[in-house]
């Protein structure tokens, strides 16, 4: 189940989209975003797939893997579909069943609101498919270095972060190992009743919890000793560089943005 | 010969309030002079692992002092020192902080405010020097135990120390994976004249030293050449060691009346002995 | 108890872009009684084809037969806790695995998983922590006050306390010392001979696998390449060296003094003291001819 879910992982590449700056991503994410909302009628919310599908060819994701690896978050936008059709009682009735009637402005804010659902969760995991989660956090911090000056602490939350990605395969082996142990030992997660569950989970957890400990008392070690004393004076190996591609990759989603402003009702 | 590291009398023990329980280290002096290989050996518990963090100044001894080159190690000049040591340790996992080969053996560099465009030559100079220049965006979890343990090393030697210190750094590794370490030490040795201190219960590892200290419960027991404390024998193996091959190898063969001329540490020098004591005659 | 596995093959992360073969049509049978090891360098798929040994995988396709019970690709394997049972696996590092409050419930959890009485798994957890060389003391205090090495036999006592007819070791000596290492061999050498167990041996040291394998199974690239008594496979070094594997240091030590004195000596010694003794033994019959 797990490892079918594409959201959140990165494939490497070298496409238009992958060699983009972390920071010209992010920030046409979160324009992205606001700039859904501005779609309301069917030229515009045509406009708007396009784009997204145009998005996904730049990167040169296999639409394949995208539609795949987002059947949970699929089921969920059918879901809100249904709820509308059923609830939105608006405009002329298309079809009537006797027992419920579908009426046009439902069906029209049913497909608008899946379409608004599914071209978001299509950009965000472009974002995060073609952008490894190191260069996501190096974006995010300079993107956040100004809220230093009202004391938030950038450099730490992005060392936390990048090294908890760093972990995350390593803590997952880890549960797998574990798992497959006590399992070997007779220990049953997947049956029984759900009291017997909850105690089947404590001989997963306290190595797990054992072993983060250790793990994390041993890498604070290595980093003292190799010189690690917070932020201050610390030079950067990691650089960002804005590209040409990036502007106008920003140009061109204001582009759209406008074109949207324009022919929407 | 210029001494780069030294342990004067050092104790040291961790519930320091019991002035009745062991100590995890008793009385222990040694020095390691620029360009020397040093082994400290012993079984686990032996106080080895507590002399490598006295070393970094992760622990102060209770009593005695250690010297890096001519300073006293103290809580002021800890991380000047810290600087100068570069250390690797057993876990391959738990020493990576980078998400990438590169930046990791960046780490050390951009903590000691080393600029840019030197990390740059840095940390491609060190990989080079580890053989890893190949692996520079590789991720952590895409590298043998072998690799990663190179890599550490690589993350030290950018920062031009004066001594790498290997804590237990191949006990963890597959055969292959200790050979490859054990190799671009070696290496490291002859290009560049690295002063090496390699704590190990490994005994083929201790025979590339210079010189070996032997450690048994916080004490050092004895410190010689390889061939000085092989000679030991079965004291080695009383003590939770064992024998290289080619020393436990000679004893049997004598055992069973063959002729052999004295302690023999490597292969080769054994097959010599046997040719020319059995069978060139 | 027979295990035998037909056309084995196993993939990872099966029907994503991340797929990834880890076993090819593996052919492994390894009977009753037997002290198999299963060598290869890192990443020939020994530690996923341990796996399949207790129904911890499910082969992508193929069968595995544990005994009399049959874990077949596609289809729900009904029962594995009575596989499980007979089959321990020590696992590497398994300290790893140690949760409980004190040493006693820790060996008392497997068992009783298996409906053991809490009374009969304390007796036998009593039993075991001699067994395994650790003072009975020991029951009462928490795995984690002890050193690693003690970890580590308590977790093998866990294992043990299941009284498997099937016993699978993956690395079980990494990261202990030279005396350590020795006494866990040997503690399941001993086991082995006394209980008639089946004894499975992965590992990366050739010498161990000299020393107390029957037979021999080699992994390369996910496929079981060869398999065999340790004297005839050991033997052709030019084999092993197309698995990226070597000999064990006495055997290459042997060919070295062959090379020297120009002759074979009357068999392949497997450990340090037969190769002692078929030395002396040349040496003394050398001496008589002149």
């Amino acid at each position: 189940m797990m490892e079918k879910m594409i959201f959140g992982r990165y494939i490497p590449g070298n496409s238009f989209v992958h060699q983009l700056d972390p920071r010209s991503k992010l920030i046409f994410v979160f324009a992205f975003i606001i700039i859904v909302f501005l779609a309301n009628n069917i030229v515009t919310y045509a406009i708007l797939l396009a784009f997204t599908l145009f998005v996904i060819l730049m990167s040169r994701i296999r639409l394949y893997f995208l539609v795949n690896g987002l059947k949970p978050v699929i089921f969920l936008m059918a879901f809100t579909f249904i709820l509308h059709i059923l609830m939105n009682k608006e405009g002329a009735v298309l079809l009537d069943l006797g027992f419920m009637k579908i009426h046009e402005e439902g069906l029209k804010q049913g497909i608008f609101i899946s379409m608004r659902f599914l071209v978001l969760v299509f950009i965000t995991s472009i974002l995060t498919l073609t952008t490894s989660p190191i260069s996501i956090t190096d974006g995010l911090e300079t993107l956040l270095n100004p809220l230093k000056k009202i004391k938030l602490p950038v450099h730490e939350l992005a060392l936390m972060m990048s090294i908890s990605l760093r972990f995350i395969p390593t803590l997952m082996d880890e549960t797998d190992k574990i798992m497959k142990a006590q399992m070997a030992r007779g220990s049953d997660l997947s049956a029984g009743p759900l009291k017997d569950r909850l105690k089947a989970v404590v001989p997963l957890l306290v190595p797990l919890f054992v072993s983060a400990f250790k793990r994390a008392e041993d890498l604070a070690t290595a980093m003292e000793v190799r010189g690690y004393r917070g932020g201050e004076g610390r030079t950067r190996y990691r650089q960002l560089k804005w590209d040409i591609k990036d502007t106008m990759s920003l140009v061109l989603l204001l582009a759209v943005a406008a074109t949207l402003w324009l022919l929407r009702n | 010969m210029s001494e780069i590291l030294s342990f004067n009398h050092i104790t040291f023990s961790y519930t320091p309030e019991n002035a009745e329980a062991r100590k995890a280290v008793q009385d222990v002096s040694f020095s390691v002079n620029q360009g020397e290989w040093i082994a400290i050996v012993g079984h686990n518990g032996s106080g080895k692992s507590t002399m490598a963090k006295l070393m970094c100044g992760l622990l102060f001894p209770e009593q005695g002092e250690v010297r890096i080159k001519r300073d006293v190690l103290t809580e002021e000049n800890l991380w000047e020192i810290r600087s100068q040591i570069g250390m690797v340790f057993q876990n391959p996992d738990n020493q990576f902080v980078g998400a990438t080969v590169q930046d990791d053996v960046a780490f050390s560099l951009e903590n000691n405010g080393v600029p840019y465009e030197e990390m740059v030559i840095r940390v491609k100079e060190a990989l080079e020097q580890v053989k890893m220049e190949g692996f520079i965006n590789h991720e952590p979890h895409h590298l043998s135990g072998g690799q990663k343990q190179r890599v550490a090393i690589a993350g030290a030697l950018a920062m031009y120390p004066q001594i790498l210190i290997l804590d237990e750094a191949t006990s963890m590794l597959d055969p292959q994976g200790r050979e490859e370490v054990l190799k671009t030490v070696q290496a490291l040795r002859e290009k560049i004249g690295l002063t090496v201190l390699s704590i190990t219960h490994d005994l083929e590892e201790a025979l590339l030293a210079d010189r070996v200290i032997f450690m048994n419960d916080g004490k050092k027991y004895a410190e010689g050449t390889p061939a000085e404390i092989f000679a030991l024998g079965d004291q080695l193996v009383d003590f939770g060691l064992d024998l290289p091959f080619a020393t436990k190898m000679t004893k049997l063969l004598q055992a069973q009346g063959v002729q052999l001329v004295g302690q023999h540490m490597t292969e080769e020098e054994l097959v010599n002995d046997l040719w020319t004591s059995n069978f060139n005659k | 108890m027979d295990i035998k596995l037909q056309q084995v093959s196993y993939a990872y992360s099966k029907g994503t872009p991340f797929e990834k073969y880890a076993l090819h049509d593996v052919e492994l049978s390894i009977a009753s009684g037997t002290y198999e090891a299963i060598i290869g360098h890192t990443g020939s798929g020994k530690s996923t084809i341990l796996q399949h040994f207790n129904g911890l995988l499910k082969p992508s396709s193929g069968t595995v037969h544990i005994g009399d019970r049959v874990v077949e690709a596609g289809k729900k394997a009904k029962e594995l806790k009575p596989i499980r049972q007979k089959v321990g696996i020590v696992f590497q590092f398994p300290e790893h695995q140690l949760f409980e409050e004190t040493v006693l419930k820790d060996i008392m959890f497997g068992p009783m998983n298996f409906g053991v009485s809490e009374k009969d798994a304390e007796k036998r957890a009593r039993e075991l922590i001699t067994l395994v060389g650790l003072p009975d003391n020991i029951l009462e205090k928490s795995p984690f006050d002890l050193s690693g090495g003690q970890m580590r036999r308590v977790a093998i006592a866990g294992v043990l306390a299941m009284e498997p007819e099937v016993i699978v070791l993956d690395e079980p000596t990494a990261g202990l010392d030279p005396r350590g290492q020795k006494e866990i061999m040997d503690l399941f050498y001993t086991l082995h001979k006394e209980k008639g167990l089946t004894t499975i041996l992965v590992t990366h040291s050739m010498e161990d696998a000299a020393r107390y394998a029957d037979r021999i199974a080699i992994m390369h690239e996910g496929k079981c390449v060869l398999t065999g008594e340790p004297r005839a496979l050991f033997a052709d070094s030019a084999t092993l060296a197309k698995y990226r594997l070597e000999p064990p240091r006495v055997v290459r030590f042997q060919h070295k003094v062959e090379q020297m004195i120009g002759k074979k000596l009357s068999k392949v010694c497997l450990i340090e003291e037969e190769l002692a003794e078929e030395l002396g033994q040349a040496i003394r019959e050398g001496r008589a001819e002149q």
